[in-house]
This record gives C-alpha cells, sequence and structure tokens, in this order.
C-alpha cells in the first residue's frame, strides 16, 4: 500500500483515474471506459471493448446465409429489423431476385416501427442517465406496444428473425394494421407529454446545451454517422441517398441541425420519431397485395464476387460486405457497426467536460455494445 | 408509593377520554409528577431519558421504513407501475422483509479500508437524524426538547450529518465514494446558507426561536399566509435547499447513480447500507418537519380569523394528524421532485445556489424586515 | 435594469417548465387506472401469449400418439448452432421395405436461439412452436429434450 501512494504522488499529471465499466449502471452494457480525471474534469477517455464478443464475423463464415440471420439479430438487438435487412438486400441483389412490392413496404413499416421503439429506448435511458428515472418507464411503456406488434406477426420481441433472402419469415398478422394505426394515435398523444417532461425542462436544456458540440468537419473526419451526425448537419441518410426497399416512395424529412451538440444530438432523435410514423402512417393502409415470400433455392449459394449492402441503422449506417467464393458459406464477411465508429469521437468530445458530461454525451451518442464488439 | 397519576387517568377517562390527543401533557405531567414523588430526581430523568430514548428508536425505525415504502410506491404510481405489492396488502411490509434481509446480509470488509472512520461513519448519519428529530415538536405538548434557540439548534446539528458522510466516502478506498463525498461537501456547505436565510425570514416574522412559540403564535393564522410574498419565496427556496442538503433528486450529486454507481455508500453492505439508507429517509422526514413547523404551522390546525364555527371544526382534527399531514404532504412533493426531474450538474448547481437563491434570500430578508416594521403582515 | 428583467424572466421560465413537468408526473400519480404493469404470477390463468409467439420448440402428436417427422434431418441441417440431433433407425414396413424413420429427436431447449428456421424448413410440417414461456429448470440436463414421445409412430399419408 506505501508503494501505490507514492505513484500517485510522483505522478506529474496529477490524474485521477477512475474505471467506468464494464459493470457500471450508465454505459448500457459492458463498456469500459477508463477515465482520467482532474477534479471532476475529464482529461482523456480510453474505452475498452470486447466484453462481448462473439466473432459474428468468423462464425458467418461456417453458416449459410439464412442463417446469418439469426446473428446480425443480435448484433444491435434495437435494430434487428435493419440488420436483418442489410443481409436480405445484399443476398437478394446478388443473386438479382425482383421483389414484390408487398415484401418491400412490409419491410419498410417494420424498419420504421423498429427504429421508433429505438429511439423511444434512447428517450428512455437518456433520461435516466441524466437522473430523470420516470423518464425511463414511460419509455418502456410506450415501447410495450411496438413490442407486442412485433410479438404478434413475428413471434419475437426484440430478436426478430423476421426477414429471410427472398423475403419475410411469415405474412402479416391480420391485426398488424389496425394495432399499428391504434399505437401511432396512441403515441402523438404521448409524444407531447415526452416534450414537456424532459425536452422543455430547464433543468436538461442546461445539462445539454452546448455540452460535447461536434463540428460538421469533425463528424466527418471521424466518420460520425447517423442522427448523430446529422445534429451536425451531416447529410448521411442512407435512406435518402441509396433508397432501399420501399423508401424511395415516401416521402419524410431528413432531420438536421447544425449544432451538433449533446442537446441537438437528443433532438434529432426526437424528431425522426415523427418523421419516423409519418412514413409508416403512408404505407400502412397501402400495403399491396401479393406474395410474402419469393420462392428461393433450398441452399442459396452467391456467385463469386464481392458484395456490399448499406442500410440505415437506428445508429447510423450499417454496411455489410460479404465475399463469395461460390459456396453455401460466405467466404468473408465484415460488418461496418455504427457504433463502433461512433465510439471513437466519445474521447474528442467530453475532452475539457466534466463526468456528468460525459454520461450525457456517451448517453446523445447512443451505444448499443453487442454491435461495438459483435 | 402513591399511584395519584391512576386516580387522575381515572378521572381523565371519565371525562372525555381522547382529551390527550389535543394536549399531550395531559399524559406526561401526571408521570413526570409520580416519578418525582417516588424516586430521586436524578433517578426521574434517568428514566425520563430511557422512555423517551426507546420511543424514538422506534418511532425511528417505523418512520424510516414507511417512508421507504412510501417512497417505492410513490415513484410506482407516478411511473405507472404497481410497486411492491406481495408482502403483506398492498405490500406494507415489505420494507420489514427488505431490513431482514439487510440484517443477516455480510458486511463486506473493505481492503486497504480506514476501518475506524469506515465504520464509525454510519453512525453519525444516525446519531446526528436523532438530535434534530429530539427537538421536533410533535403534536400540543409532545415535545422531547424545548429549547428556546430550538430552530438553531436543529440547523446546527443537521449540518453535522456532512461529517459522516464525508468520512465515509473518505475511509472507503473507492474512488466512486471520494468524489461522491467531496461533491456532497460542497454541496451542503453551501445549501445551509439557503436553509438558515430562508428560516431566518420566518424568525423575523415569529421573533422567536423556541419552536413551541412559533408554533404557538401561528394559532391565528399560518406563517406562509401571515408573512405572504416573503413567505412564500422563503418557503419555496426552503423547499429546494432544504432537498438540495438531504442529498435527493434533483440534487443527488453525491451518489448519482448513473454517474458515480451510489456515492458515497458503494462500498457499504448489509445493515450498515440501511442505516445510510435509513438516515436519508429520516433526514428528509425532518426538513419536512421542520418546514411544516415554521411555514405550515406545525401541530397548529388551520384557523381563519374571526371564524369560529370553522376554527372549532378545524380544532376538532388533533395535533398529531394536522402535524403529519402537513410533514407528508412536504414529503410528497420532495418525491415529486426527484421522481420529476433530471439531475443537476455540479457546477449549476452551485451556480443555483450563488447566483439564485442566495440574493434572493437577501432581498426575501429586507423586505420581510421591512414588512415586519410597518406591521403589513396579517 | 433591463438585466434584472431577464434575470427575473429567466427564473419564471425555469420555474414554469419545472412545474409543468411536475403537472405531468402528478397527474399519473393521481390516475392509478393507466397502470400498465401486471401482476404476473398472479395471472397465469389468463395471460394468453401471440399464436406466433417462440415459446420453444415441439413436435405436435395427434390422439393416437403419432407425428409427422419422417426423420429426413433438414431441420437439423438448416438449424445455426446444432440445436437438433435427428437420429434415425432403419425400420422395415408392412411390406418388407427398408425405411428411414425416427428414433429420437433432440432438441437442446438450452442453444437455441429460436430463429425459426427448422420449423419453416421442415417439408411436412411436423415441428411448431409453444406459447410455454416458463423455461426456468434446476438442473441443466433437463433442457434437453426429446420431442417425439416414446412409442409414437409416423402418422399415416406422410411420406
Amino acid at each position: 500500500m506505501e508503494e501505490k501512494v507514492e505513484i500517485i504522488a510522483t505522478d506529474e499529471k496529477q490524474e485521477f483515474i477512475v474505471n467506468m465499466g464494464p459493470q457500471h449502471p450508465s454505459t448500457h452494457g459492458v463498456l469500459r471506459l477508463v477515465v482520467s480525471l482532474q477534479g471532476e474534469t475529464v482529461k482523456n477517455i480510453q474505452p475498452h471493448i470486447g466484453y462481448i464478443h462473439r466473432g459474428i464475423e468468423k462464425m458467418c463464415e461456417s453458416i449459410t446465409y439464412p442463417q446469418i440471420i439469426h446473428l446480425t439479430d443480435r448484433m444491435d438487438y434495437l435494430s434487428a429489423h435493419q440488420n436483418n435487412e442489410s443481409v436480405c438486400l445484399l443476398v437478394e441483389k446478388a443473386l438479382e431476385v425482383d421483389i414484390p412490392d408487398r415484401i418491400k413496404v412490409i419491410r419498410t413499416i417494420m424498419s420504421e416501427l423498429s427504429r421508433l421503439q429505438s429511439h423511444q429506448l434512447f428517450w428512455a435511458t437518456f433520461g435516466m442517465d441524466l437522473g430523470g428515472q420516470t423518464c425511463y418507464f414511460y419509455g418502456l411503456r410506450d415501447r410495450e406496444m411496438i413490442l407486442d406488434i412485433f410479438e404478434e406477426t413475428t413471434g419475437g420481441r426484440m430478436i426478430v428473425s423476421y426477414n429471410c433472402p427472398g423475403g419475410l419469415m411469415y405474412d402479416i398478422h391480420p391485426n398488424f394494421q389496425k394495432r399499428v394505426k391504434d399505437f401511432i394515435k396512441y403515441f402523438r398523444k404521448k409524444l407531447p407529454e415526452y416534450d414537456t417532461i424532459l425536452t422543455g425542462n430547464v433543468i436538461f436544456r442546461e445539462r445539454t446545451s452546448g455540452i460535447g458540440p461536434l463540428t460538421l468537419q469533425d463528424a466527418i473526419s471521424y466518420g460520425i454517422t447517423g442522427p448523430s451526425a446529422r445534429a451536425s448537419g451531416l447529410s448521411c441518410d442512407v435512406r435518402k441517398h441509396e433508397p432501399y426497399s420501399a423508401y424511395d416512395k415516401v416521402k419524410f424529412n431528413e432531420v438536421l441541425f447544425s449544432e451538433g451538440d449533446t442537446y441537438h444530438r437528443y433532438m434529432a432523435r426526437n424528431d425522426e420519431m415523427r418523421q419516423s410514423m409519418n412514413t409508416i402512417e403512408q404505407l400502412i393502409d397501402n400495403i399491396p397485395e401479393g406474395p410474402y415470400a419469393v420462392k428461393m433455392k433450398p441452399v442459396i449459394k452467391l456467385p463469386e464476387g464481392e458484395y456490399f449492402q448499406r442500410v440505415e441503422t437506428a445508429r447510423g449506417e450499417l454496411g455489410l460486405f460479404v465475399i463469395s467464393d461460390g459456396n453455401k458459406n460466405p467466404y468473408r464477411v465484415k460488418f461496418r457497426s455504427p457504433n463502433f465508429v461512433n465510439l471513437g469521437v466519445l474521447n474528442h468530445l467530453a475532452k475539457g467536460f466534466k463526468i456528468a458530461d460525459l454520461i450525457a454525451i456517451a448517453g446523445s451518442l447512443d451505444f448499443v455494445i453487442p454491435d461495438m464488439d459483435r | 408509593m402513591r399511584f395519584d397519576f391512576i386516580a387522575s387517568y381515572v378521572s381523565a377517562f371519565t371525562g372525555p377520554w381522547w382529551k390527550f390527543l389535543y394536549d399531550f401533557s395531559l399524559l406526561t405531567t401526571p408521570v413526570h409528577e409520580w416519578l418525582n414523588g417516588s424516586v430521586s430526581p436524578f433517578w426521574t430523568t434517568v428514566i425520563e431519558m430511557v422512555v423517551v430514548g426507546v420511543v424514538f428508536l422506534l418511532f425511528y425505525a417505523v418512520v424510516g421504513l414507511f417512508l421507504v415504502y412510501a417512497e417505492r410506491k410513490v415513484c410506482a404510481f407516478i411511473q405507472n407501475r404497481l410497486g411492491p405489492n406481495r408482502i403483506g396488502p398492498y405490500g406494507i411490509f415489505q420494507t420489514i422483509a427488505d431490513l431482514v434481509k439487510l440484517l443477516f446480509k455480510e458486511i463486506i470488509p473493505i481492503k486497504n479500508a480506514d476501518s475506524l472512520l469506515f465504520n464509525i461513519a454510519p453512525y453519525i448519519v444516525i446519531i446526528v437524524n436523532f438530535m434534530a428529530l429530539a427537538a421536533i415538536p410533535y403534536a400540543n405538548g409532545l415535545h422531547a426538547i424545548d429549547f428556546n434557540i430550538g430552530i438553531f439548534y436543529i440547523l446546527a446539528v443537521s449540518s453535522m450529518s456532512v461529517v459522516g458522510v464525508l468520512l465515509a466516502g473518505w475511509s472507503s478506498n473507492s474512488k466512486y465514494s471520494l468524489i461522491g463525498a467531496m461533491r456532497s461537501g460542497a454541496q451542503i456547505v453551501s445549501y445551509e446558507l439557503s436553509i438558515g436565510l430562508a428560516l431566518i425570514t420566518i424568525v423575523i416574522l415569529s421573533g422567536t426561536m423556541q419552536l413551541s412559540e412559533i408554533v404557538e403564535a401561528q394559532r391565528t393564522g399560518w406563517f406562509i399566509f401571515k408573512g405572504h410574498i416573503p413567505a412564500i419565496i422563503a418557503f419555496i427556496i426552503y423547499v429546494i435547499s432544504s432537498t438540495a442538503e438531504i442529498n435527493r433528486g434533483p440534487f443527488d450529486m453525491a451518489e448519482a447513480e448513473s454517474e458515480l454507481t451510489a456515492g458515497y455508500h458503494t462500498e457499504y453492505s448489509g445493515i450498515k447500507f440501511a442505516f445510510f439508507y435509513l438516515a436519508e429517509y429520516i433526514n428528509m422526514f425532518i426538513v419536512a418537519s421542520i418546514a411544516a413547523t415554521m411555514f405550515l404551522g406545525g401541530w397548529m390546525p388551520f384557523h381563519i380569523g374571526n371564524l369560529e364555527g370553522f376554527n372549532m371544526v378545524m380544532d376538532f382534527i388533533p395535533p398529531f394528524i394536522w402535524y403529519i399531514g402537513k410533514t407528508f404532504f412536504i414529503i410528497w412533493i420532495i418525491m415529486l421532485f426527484k421522481w420529476t426531474f433530471p439531475r443537476l450538474r455540479i457546477d449549476q448547481l452551485l451556480t443555483l445556489e450563488w447566483k439564485y437563491l442566495l440574493p434572493i434570500n437577501l432581498v426575501n430578508i429586507l423586505v420581510m424586515s421591512f414588512l415586519v416594521l410597518k406591521g403589513w403582515h396579517f | 435594469m433591463r438585466s434584472i428583467i431577464e434575470y427575473l424572466k429567466e427564473i419564471f421560465n425555469g420555474v414554469l417548465s419545472l412545474l409543468r413537468g411536475m403537472r405531468v408526473t402528478a397527474g399519473y400519480f393521481f390516475r392509478p387506472s393507466e397502470i400498465v404493469t401486471q401482476k404476473y404470477p398472479n395471472n397465469r390463468k389468463d395471460l394468453v401469449m401471440f399464436e406466433r409467439f417462440k415459446g420453444e420448440v415441439v413436435m405436435p402428436h395427434n390422439e393416437s400418439n403419432e407425428h409427422k417427422c419422417t426423420g429426413c434431418g433438414i431441420c437439423e441441417i438448416n438449424c445455426p448452432n446444432g440445436t437438433i440431433e435427428v437420429i434415425s433407425k432403419t425400420i422395415v414396413t408392412e411390406d418388407g421395405k427398408k425405411k428411414r424413420a425416427i428414433d429420437r429427436h433432440i432438441y437442446r431447449l438450452g442453444m437455441c436461439t429460436f430463429c425459426a428456421l427448422c420449423v419453416k424448413t421442415c417439408p411436412s410440417n411436423a415441428l411448431a412452436f409453444s406459447q410455454k414461456f416458463e423455461h426456468a429448470v434446476f438442473d441443466r440436463a433437463s433442457l434437453i429434450k426429446q420431442l417425439n414421445k416414446p412409442g409414437s409412430q409416423l402418422m399415416k399419408g406422410v411420406e
């Protein structure tokens, strides 16, 4: 013990090193942040990841394409639909399969519902990170309705496994449209409450505005995507720039701000909830008739070559890169997951702010740790 | 031995027996006189102290456990949940079950902790609680010590709990605890000022520091109505700063669970943790009691000027019920704070105190003095 | 003077925003009818799961203890992580032909990821999902289940 004291005393930097995580209430999972402090001010952050590394990319090399779906479900479990969609779109693109409109529309609705529930959970956990615990329960209460919609149609609540190469696993449940409409009607009433409790609150404003500003240049050079980048004014929505599924048929606004601080990262997600509801409302009454899946070969083999597919998950851009050697298993799979890239900017943003701000900034980047580690 | 006091009881029971509820001295004076007559004054004091001590221990445990239960129920209802509902009807025995569990839990010794201070810290917090509880007037005549500087004494004593918190944070050899304790120190030192000044506003109005006289002075109207604008401002400032002083949300920086896991009591386990936990709730009870006593008339029923009939009806409700009702109303408001607002940052906390509460408070004292000088209060 | 007005305005607006938030939470406090949680183990009887809910994989049997599984092993091939193991045997049918039939259909619930590939790809629809969700057991070994009931036979007409 004597020795320890001496080391601290002779340390020139006089830094106070605090380990946040891997078991810590605010890291949303098993993220470990080694934080150097001077007083309450953050000097440096070293993120350590790998606590939930399962080797998904390597596992993908030994399983077939339809089986990959059940692994992508478990990467970013809050955007499971979008993750699955990336695999399906890639396989369909490689095999040049024509997908009927019904599948495209249902996939779009499901993706937007998925985004909506992800942003609801973001709202809930962000409120809790800042100390408003009631937000957490209100967020979960409303998210439960979307999970019920998922459960009724897909059989799963978070791990949905609903997409499959060539279409969907099952047709939508007869109650689906009614439930979605009921939910949107309900949630349009509850969303102003969210704003009253958190967005308009003077304490919340003080805690978030001006904290951890991210400039447009930094957003580009750090490769940030998703709502976090759009809050800095970077137009990077894959749904707009490279429309997939039915996104070219719907009208929605890309939520863009220029400030890029924690408050606007929060507002970007808050406004995206409204945009998602608009998108769903445009599609829910116009689901075309048709088959819910295209007949595919029993064993799917991709022609030799390299394939890439981008989708917009709730946290940013997910890129899926596959090299095929013509077998039923991919030769190499690489996921460009948004969370891993977004984590890189944390040190840049939080340096010079207080510990409490670090929590707010990390919360506003909306991390899902299994997606970082994969 | 003389049994005079039994006779007085009998006479009490032959009369309206609920008289005790309106004046507790009817119960305590005969006992005191009987003890004085039967044993020496020294033993009288000893026996009375033991009895009062036991009563306070029981009161402490009951209020603490009830408040923990109440908070869980209140936050559950706010959050659209049911809350504890398994043990007993509506789960009222849940906290007792929790306490039994905490009693049986292993107390984990912390490596390299300063074990003396580490073990003493929870007791300091508890002792401070008891000292403050002793001076609060609970009902007419139900008052353990009636100092002539009662409010000053409570302020002095309750600010000592920061010593326990600082010791706990420093001695447990944990970085989270240390940061939590330091935050708590800065917080309590600055918010003591606001509490003191807000209460001084009322002391100016009442002209005394003795709690029983302060309550008596509110017979014709509670101070929050008598002192109108400055009293209401002082009341709001008092509620805000007392929430900060007892380390509750939105000012719970000392134990901010999303930043410091549990702050200064991160390393405590078992019954020692329970002590901190109970002390937190009793602190809330104490500040709510003071708010009720200073602003809302303590155990004094609600009276309006010369409306004799109305005042009679109000007098019919026993003083203890009035006191408990007012206290729990303030506790409910403090709970609503915690479950609605996000937490402040440490520098914003100090900004709120030094830039907003303190200047307003000082101006408010001036206004109140002027009011009292001119006699513009009711 | 203007700065003082702004100072007071700031305080007023701040307090107003706090009061608005408190109105919402206090509103919920006084409306217990909006409580959404359920008393779970008490409402077991009337708790109905959705029909597509993926509880666990089962092999439906009819009244005469017959199932549809031919023992082809497609579910085993499609299973991503080896949850299913089909142990087949050769039986001699009445007209003297040798035929593959199922001996044991092993399903490891502890490993299952509920991807539904087995149920979807089964050519004879022999597998299904049950709505049971209370899977906790004291012994890990009891999570390894045999789906075909002892003494069961292939349903007539299923090839």
